[in-house]
């Protein structure tokens, strides 16, 4: 009766042999390597970026002892730090021989040991959670009305533009709130302008109403378009992000989006907090507005907002339309550069869209003065006033009284890219490097402690079969490890204390069984028949106290967030890996031990006191 | 080795209502703490500014870093040592009008000059090879005086979010596993279970409110780790309760009578189980450092008070409620019924 059929067996052997290849990577540490990846999104890692690397360092006479090419990039690796160092300035040099304007980003980076089978596999060693290795992580929220009022204001412009094409005479295009209002001359003035913008766009909702002289069309967005505005801003700010962050040469950064207006961005090794935030948390959006001449600036009227601008330490009111020619998201790159005078400039790239409305207003206001304005945490700053030389499309120059210096930062500030909308840092964690490396040895101190006092206790009371359940606890950690460094969930340090935790509560299986073997023994059952029903009868108990436990990991892992979530995580997959091991594998040994003996005159777990009657 | 020798079962529902009386008055104590004392919760809750400096060497006393936070105007902040004394814990709560998660620098900034210093980002290369930075401040002669080792910033609307999320867990957890036992036992041993349980959690945060321990996520996370667990520990005496009542032999004991044989049956267990476990979380509490301490701390006192509570509480607890051995008989026969 204590005989598992062959295929039991083997599922049970399949199951433990997998788990030993897959926590395997874990026992083999990391060596240096050099990670390559793409710092825009109009290059890639291909096979001829790996070709020309290949060359540089065979040149150099390096031998990089592995290479791995996954979705984030390419990474070398390298027998030792010196070698790193050398590599890494090497192919910093090779793939970006402008430093001015990096194509890739080139970092150091820790690679994986093992060999390369077992990457192949998919083996890899357990993703450590920021708290264990070190670095910022930051959670942000974007501002949606920011959103839906920046696209109003686009859309307001777009109303202007079309009514100039149909030539379709107007007396002002506003946004109150979250409505955009025409007015219009005469009802076939308001007709004309309303099938003229909606041949253009589909996702306006209209209203008619007359006010006195005017007629008005009333616009407000669709429910349905402030959905996809909402969506879209959220996804270009991630794109944005990307792009600063490349900026930082940070090697494995994580940025993800998180619900429905947040956005978690996580640096590893990084603890630079302040250039990180400064280029992370800034909400800049640019703008470019033709300046309103002949305007008091002190005194703007209607249709005029005022900016300062910077210049020689003192601070001038701009004048500017508040009418908006492009935005910031128009812009496709820009570097820092001289213009034919010799003078610092920067050369700008457009989008197409953006480039035919460049072309337009250029062409209507040769040698009028535009202005490009910056947007911070909603006040302005004119950081260009420059005169329009010529028509131009997407590719032009801004020049003006500007040093080198200058016009780095304002390349730096156009090509870091736009936010479709403002985004606040609502949280952030920064752990230090050392503190990391403390947290995983504290961690795995504890749990190795708590794990021999354990099996200690276990040997001395149940003997054999303690012997048996501290070999299915030992299998049940082993399961664990492989399962967290299969999914490659992310282990915090409440993920170690959850492993640690799972451990302690995973003996109540074997104690349970054991102590019920022990029971139908002192009832006088034969040793046999005691060690299965024993088995038989601790699985009903087993299976609903690890139930109730279940719905606890559960329901943290609903509502919990950032730590509680890492502990939840492990705790669910503790819980069903020692059911597993508690029940099937320490049955397998057991049977191993006992099942295939014609008769045992007694079982090895410790002696059994009997109530003299 | 066998540690019980146990007889005859042990009488416990004769002293159900003294135990019942201890676990009330002491259920009454820790609620009356928690209304005095409050508890010291997080940041994480709160929402603020939590930042651990190391110092090179440790300061003489603390009284120049509040006088530098108070000249920030930021008098409203605690600062104590943490682990050791090179090592400076400073909290500075959330303010409405000014933005908050720029008051880590500031204030890094700010101490770092009142100690005649320079802030500087080093990047340097780790033991391994990795690319490291970190932001320190350093005096005239480059040398390190102070590093920022963490720095924790929660903004208002996730503490309040965290609260709400947490509190939803808690509802979850009890809905949950009140649901569970009904369905699998009786709604009975449900209530009684988690009654008993719930019990727990409130000596669990009246320790936290009377230490002014500080209650942060880790510990919620602990805390309801300790509701499954001391459910678990209901769940297995109560099977035994409910085997016992369908084993035809003892038909002849009473509801009392069995409660105390279940009880009696599974005490070896049971402690062994709770040895085990408290060990765990004691290498975790002993080893663990400062990171792991309040979270071991909840999960001990929690073991501890889950022994007595789901043991001796939530049997007479059940039995008080009235239940019987028919609630188990017709769903045995029931059972049987569906199978034919």
């Amino acid at each position: 009766m204590n005989r598992y059929p062959l295929w039991k067996n083997l599922m049970i052997a399949v199951v433990l042999i997998l788990g030993f290849l897959y926590t395997l990577p874990n026992f083999y540490g990391e060596v240096p390597a050099v990670q390559i990846s793409a710092a825009r999104s109009t290059v890639s890692v291909d096979d001829g970026v790996e070709r020309r690397i290949d060359e540089a360092l065979k040149a150099a006479g390096i031998n990089p002892t592995g290479k791995l090419r996954d979705a984030t990039g390419l990474r070398v690796r390298l027998s030792d730090v010196e070698t790193q160092t050398r590599a890494k300035d090497l192919i910093e040099h090779t793939l970006n021989p402008d430093p001015q304007s990096p194509s890739f980003v080139v970092a150091l980076n820790l690679l994986s040991a093992s060999p390369e089978w077992l990457t192949r596999i998919g083996a890899l060693p357990m993703y450590l959670g920021l708290d264990l290795r070190g670095g910022v992580h930051f959670m942000l929220e974007v501002d949606m009305d920011g959103a839906i009022t920046k696209q109003l204001d686009v859309t307001a412009s777009d109303f202007r533009s079309v009514m100039r094409d149909k030539r379709i005479r107007h007396g002002g295009v506003s946004r109150d709130g979250e409505q955009i209002t025409t007015r219009l001359r005469s009802a076939e003035d308001r007709n004309a302008a309303r099938d003229a913008i909606t041949a253009t766009r589909n996702d306006l909702q209209f209203q008619e109403r007359n006010e006195g002289q005017d007629f008005l069309l009333l616009a407000t967005l669709s429910q349905q378009a402030r959905k996809q505005i909402q969506e879209d801003a959220i996804k270009q700010n991630i794109v944005t992000l990307h792009n600063r962050v490349n900026e930082l040469g940070v090697a494995e950064p994580v940025i993800q989006q998180q619900g429905a207006n947040r956005i978690v961005v996580q640096l590893p090794g990084i603890q630079d907090v302040s250039r990180a935030k400064d280029l992370i948390g800034r909400t800049a959006t640019l703008e470019v507005r033709m300046v309103a001449e002949n305007v008091n600036p002190m005194d703007p009227p209607a249709g005029v907002d005022t900016y300062p601008e910077l210049r020689d330490g003192r601070e001038l009111p701009v004048a500017v339309r508040k009418q908006v020619v492009l935005t910031g998201d128009r812009f496709v790159s820009a570097q820092s550069t001289f213009d034919n005078n010799q003078r610092p400039a920067v050369s700008v790239r457009l989008d197409a869209a953006g480039g035919n409305v460049m072309r337009q207003v250029t062409r209507d206001n040769i040698g009028k003065p535009m202005a490009i304005i910056l947007f911070e945490k909603g006040k302005g700053e004119v950081i260009s006033v420059a005169n329009i030389q010529g028509e131009f499309g997407n590719q032009f120059q801004i020049t003006g009284s500007f040093s080198t210096q200058d016009t780095n930062r304002l390349a730096i500030l156009i090509r870091s890219g736009s936010l479709a909308a403002p985004m606040d840092i609502i949280e952030e964690r920064t752990i230090g490097p050392s503190l990391g490396k403390d947290n995983i040895e504290k961690g795995f101190h504890s749990t190795a402690w708590g794990f021999a006092v354990i099996a200690v206790f276990m040997c001395i009371y149940y003997v054999g079969f303690g012997l048996i359940s501290t070999l299915a606890l030992a299998a049940n950690l082993l399961l664990l490890i492989a399962l967290l460094s299969l999914f490659q969930l992310t282990l915090t340090l409440p993920g170690i204390a959850a492993i640690a935790l799972t451990l302690g509560m995973a003996i109540d299986a074997n104690v349970l069984i054991n102590e019920r073997i022990r029971e139908e023994l002192r009832a006088g059952v034969s040793p046999q028949l005691a060690i299965s029903e024993g088995y038989s009868r601790a699985f009903d108990t087993i299976f609903d106290s690890n139930l109730t436990t279940l719905i606890v990991g559960i329901a943290l892992l609903a509502f919990g967030s950032g730590p509680v979530r890492g502990f939840a995580v492990v705790h669910c997959l503790g819980i069903l890996t020692s059911i597993f091991s508690a029940v099937l594998i320490s049955r397998m040994l057991s049977n191993f031990v006992y099942g295939y003996r014609r008769k045992i005159d007694s079982v090895s777990i410790g002696h059994i006191w009997k109530p003299a009657d | 080795m066998e540690l019980f020798r146990i007889k005859k079962d042990i009488a416990f529902m004769r002293h159900a209502k003294v135990f019942n009386a201890i676990s009330f008055a002491t259920f009454l104590i820790a609620v009356a703490i928690l209304f005095s004392k409050g508890l010291h919760l997080s940041v994480e809750f709160t929402g603020g500014t939590l930042m651990e400096l190391q110092y090179t060497q440790a300061p003489s006393s603390l009284e120049p870093i509040r006088d530098t936070l108070t000249s920030q105007g930021l008098a409203d902040s605690q600062v104590q040592t943490f682990g050791s004394t090179r090592d400076i814990l400073i909290r500075v709560p959330n303010r409405t009008n000014q933005s908050s998660a720029a008051v880590s620098t500031t204030v890094f900034g700010a101490i770092c000059e009142s100690s005649r210093g320079a802030v500087r980002s080093v990047s340097y290369q780790g033991p391994q090879g990795e690319q490291l930075s970190h932001e320190a401040c350093f005096d005239a002669g480059d040398k390190e005086i102070v590093n920022v080792k963490r720095v924790e910033f929660v903004g208002p609307q996730v503490g309040e979010e965290l609260a709400t999320d947490g509190a939803m867990a808690l509802l979850v957890v009890i809905l949950g596993i009140v649901a569970y036992l009904a369905v699998r036992f009786e709604w009975r041993f449900a209530v009684s279970t988690i009654v008993a349980n719930l019990h727990d959690v409130v000596i669990i945060l009246g320790f936290f409110s009377l230490f002014q321990w500080e209650f942060s996520l880790p510990v919620l996370a602990a805390v309801l780790a300790v509701l499954g667990y001391s459910v678990n520990e209901s769940v297995v005496v109560f099977d035994r309760v409910r085997e016992t009542l369908r084993n035809s032999r003892l038909r002849g004991m009473t509801i009392p009578q069995v409660l105390d044989h279940a009880i009696t049956r599974t005490i070896s267990r049971t402690i062994i189980t709770h040895g085990s476990t408290q060990a765990m979380v004691l290498c975790m509490l002993f080893f663990g450092g400062p990171s792991l301490h309040y979270f071991a701390i909840a999960l001990t006192i929690g073991i501890c008070f889950g022994i007595y509570s789901s043991v001796l509480v939530a049997g007479p607890m059940a039995m008080w409620l009235g239940i019987s051995r028919e609630h188990f008989i017709k769903a045995a026969v029931k059972k049987d019924e569906a199978v034919v």
